[in-house]
């Protein structure tokens, strides 16, 4: 367990003011905030890596606020990895454990296990810089491992790695935290990723902690802007994905069946973008399409654009542009049809 | 296509405006070096070798300037990763500083060393008491080369040191390692190859210095006070032979060096 309490830090221009955050033992801690808002700082100040102005840091009931990195028993993975580059894979993830003064069998084995669980065996005598980002970031992971640390820190640990290897990772993540019930700080900007690992979210904006919560109150409730213009630029539900017709995939959220396109089942999260809902007065005829009648519960008018709130009865958010909603004429309460394609449903 | 032709031809005649320019300097580099060691025959450089004073002035030149390069190593290298690791206000003065020596006149450099460590002086007076001379002694010319050649491992190991990211350092003490284990098993491996370079260039510029030396102990003579010494006495044929060997041993040494630390860079 990690308790901060009142931890301020000085970031050059502005302070990171006041932080209060308790992460329980085994939780997957995920800490959202835009660039620039102190989060790497913040980890740091943890980690020991970064003086505190005030505030205490405690970890499992001792207090390590004055206490050097090395003692604390924490494990740190930064955005682009920092792998040792004069060292082989092999001897990145024992320069932890040859600190520790174990038998150098148990080293050995230790090692051989963190490669086995990361699925890295293959890569052990390869130089870091022969490795690709993933594999980059699955050697920063054992390495932080390697310490059996109380709490695992990680800064923004997939924004560096592109699209396709992002889901692996995110997907080795959850298992390790389940696997080894690792208690995780992770940082991030991306609301999607906040959602899809974190038990729980604090908010942080500019140096403070807006909100902490579970993930559906935090975007079902923002009481932040960040939180708040990005739940207005995306339809987010929780649903089951299984196997459909003709090799599609099929998420059923709360009794209503959409086509998708995933590789992924299992209960969880589907968001789509406002801009890629169409309305019409009619149903629109497609096979690929997903297409729902309801009714317009709310017009929020942003100039050229206007926001509509559909209730099929699962709220939809769309956007529509000024001409085109005078157009069509739409007022609040009437009945319209929303349709968008399967791959406009982003699966995590 | 005719703007890209144009472009094309631009370009190269930039390319061998700058080609030619660059034969210059090397020919300029080049050829007095290569004059010096074929206009010598190989049996007079033999017999050089032979002459015993010869051989204790090179000797002394390599090995003093050896000594002022590990002492270089020793109090330089903490200073160049202090530097790389902190700011505080001076900061720029102190790196102008240990530049210095690189600037000024060599023998107004050895004038400088004599006034502090000369016998009656600060620092002269209080290693005297202690048994240690510096002037028309050894000591005092390893102090003369470290004063003229530190610089240059400074600044080389200060240069690598600031090439090693942070958060490498930041990861180890995570990992359990110490500020001191940190420093040697994560900054000093990494920093090694300009350090190393840094070595070399000290070391040879130890071994070329003359001005300082001359003021403060031009007795025993290392191999340029010898040079200097045949040219004054007897004239350009003696003096010749002792010179294209010390040229010579220098650019073994040299190449044997480079080789090695080019080898580490493809390992």
């Amino acid at each position: 367990m990690i308790e901060i309490k009142k931890l301020t830090v000085n970031l050059g221009d502005f302070l990171l003011d006041g932080v209060d955050l308790k992460v329980e033992k085994g939780e997957y801690f995920i800490v959202l905030g835009p660039t620039g808002a102190g989060k790497t700082v913040l980890l740091e100040a943890i980690a020991g890596l970064h003086p505190v102005r005030s505030g205490e840091i405690w970890l499992d009931g001792r207090e390590v606020t004055k206490l050097e990195p090395e003692k604390r028993g924490i494990g740190f993975v930064y955005q682009d990895y920092v792998l040792f580059p004069h060292l082989s894979v092999k001897d990145n993830l024992l320069f932890g454990l040859k600190q520790t003064k174990r038998p150098k069998e148990e080293m050995g084995r230790v090692m051989e296990w963190l490669a086995e669980l990361l699925g890295i065996t293959p890569l052990l005598e390869r130089s870091p810089d022969t490795l690709s980002g993933g594999e980059r970031q699955k050697v920063a992971l054992a390495r932080a491992l390697s310490t059996s640390p109380e709490v695992l820190l990680l800064d923004e640990p997939l924004s560096a790695l592109d699209p396709q290897h992002r889901e692996g990772v995110q997907q080795e993540l959850r298992q390790i935290h389940q696997r080894l019930k690792q208690t995780v700080i992770h940082v991030t900007h991306d609301f999607e990723e906040a959602i899809a690992l974190g038990d729980r979210i604090a908010v942080l904006g500019a140096g403070r902690i807006l909100q902490i919560g579970k993930p559906d109150e935090i975007f079902r409730q923002p009481n932040s802007e960040f939180v708040a213009r990005f739940a207005m630029t995306r339809n987010i539900f929780t649903g089951e994905v299984r196997d459909g017709d003709h090799g599609q995939a099929i998420i059923a959220i709360e009794g209503t069946e959409f086509e998708v396109v995933t590789e992924l089942r299992g209960r969880l999260h589907a968001s789509l973008r406002p801009e890629d809902i169409l309305i019409s007065e009619e149903p629109l005829i497609s096979s690929a399409r997903n297409s729902l009648k309801g009714t317009i519960t709310d017009i929020a008018d942003r100039g050229a654009t206007r926001y509509l709130t559909v209730s099929t009865p699962l709220d939809f958010v769309c956007l529509v542009t000024r001409r085109s909603f005078e157009e069509l004429g739409l007022a609040e309460g009437e009945e319209v049809y929303i349709t968008f394609k399967a791959s406009a449903i982003h699966i995590f | 296509m005719m703007r890209n032709i144009l472009r094309w031809s631009a370009q190269r005649r930039l390319t061998i405006t700058f080609l030619l320019l660059g034969m210059v300097i090397l020919l300029f580099i080049f050829i007095p070096l290569a004059k010096m060691i074929f206009s010598t025959s190989p049996a007079i450089l033999w017999d050089t070798l032979l002459d015993g004073e010869v051989r204790s002035a090179i000797g002394l030149s390599l090995y003093t300037a050896l000594i002022a390069t590990v002492v270089g190593l020793v109090l330089g290298v903490p200073l160049a990763y202090f530097l790389a690791r902190h700011s505080f206000p001076g900061k720029r003065f102190v790196e102008a500083l240990i530049d210095v020596p690189i600037v000024v006149p060599h023998i107004a450099a050895g004038i400088a060393l004599l006034f502090v460590f000369g016998k009656n002086f600060l620092a002269g007076s209080a290693f005297h008491a202690i048994g240690i001379d510096f002037v028309f002694a050894v000591p005092g010319i390893v102090i003369a080369m470290i004063f003229v050649s530190v610089p240059f491992l400074i600044d080389s190991a200060k240069q690598g040191f600031e090439k090693v990211d942070v958060r490498l350092e930041k990861v180890a003490r995570t990992l359990g390692a110490s500020p001191r284990q940190t420093f040697f098993r994560v900054s000093l491996p990494l920093a090694k190859r300009s350090i190393f370079g840094g070595t070399v260039m000290m070391w040879a510029r130890g071994i070329s210095e003359f001005g300082a030396v001359l003021v403060l102990a031009s007795y025993p003579k290392i191999a340029p006070i010898l040079v200097y010494d045949r040219l004054e006495e007897y004239g350009l044929d003696y003096a010749l032979p002792v010179a294209t060997l010390l040229i010579i041993i220098c650019i073994v040494i040299f190449v044997a060096l480079r080789t090695i630390a080019y080898r580490g860079e493809r390992a």
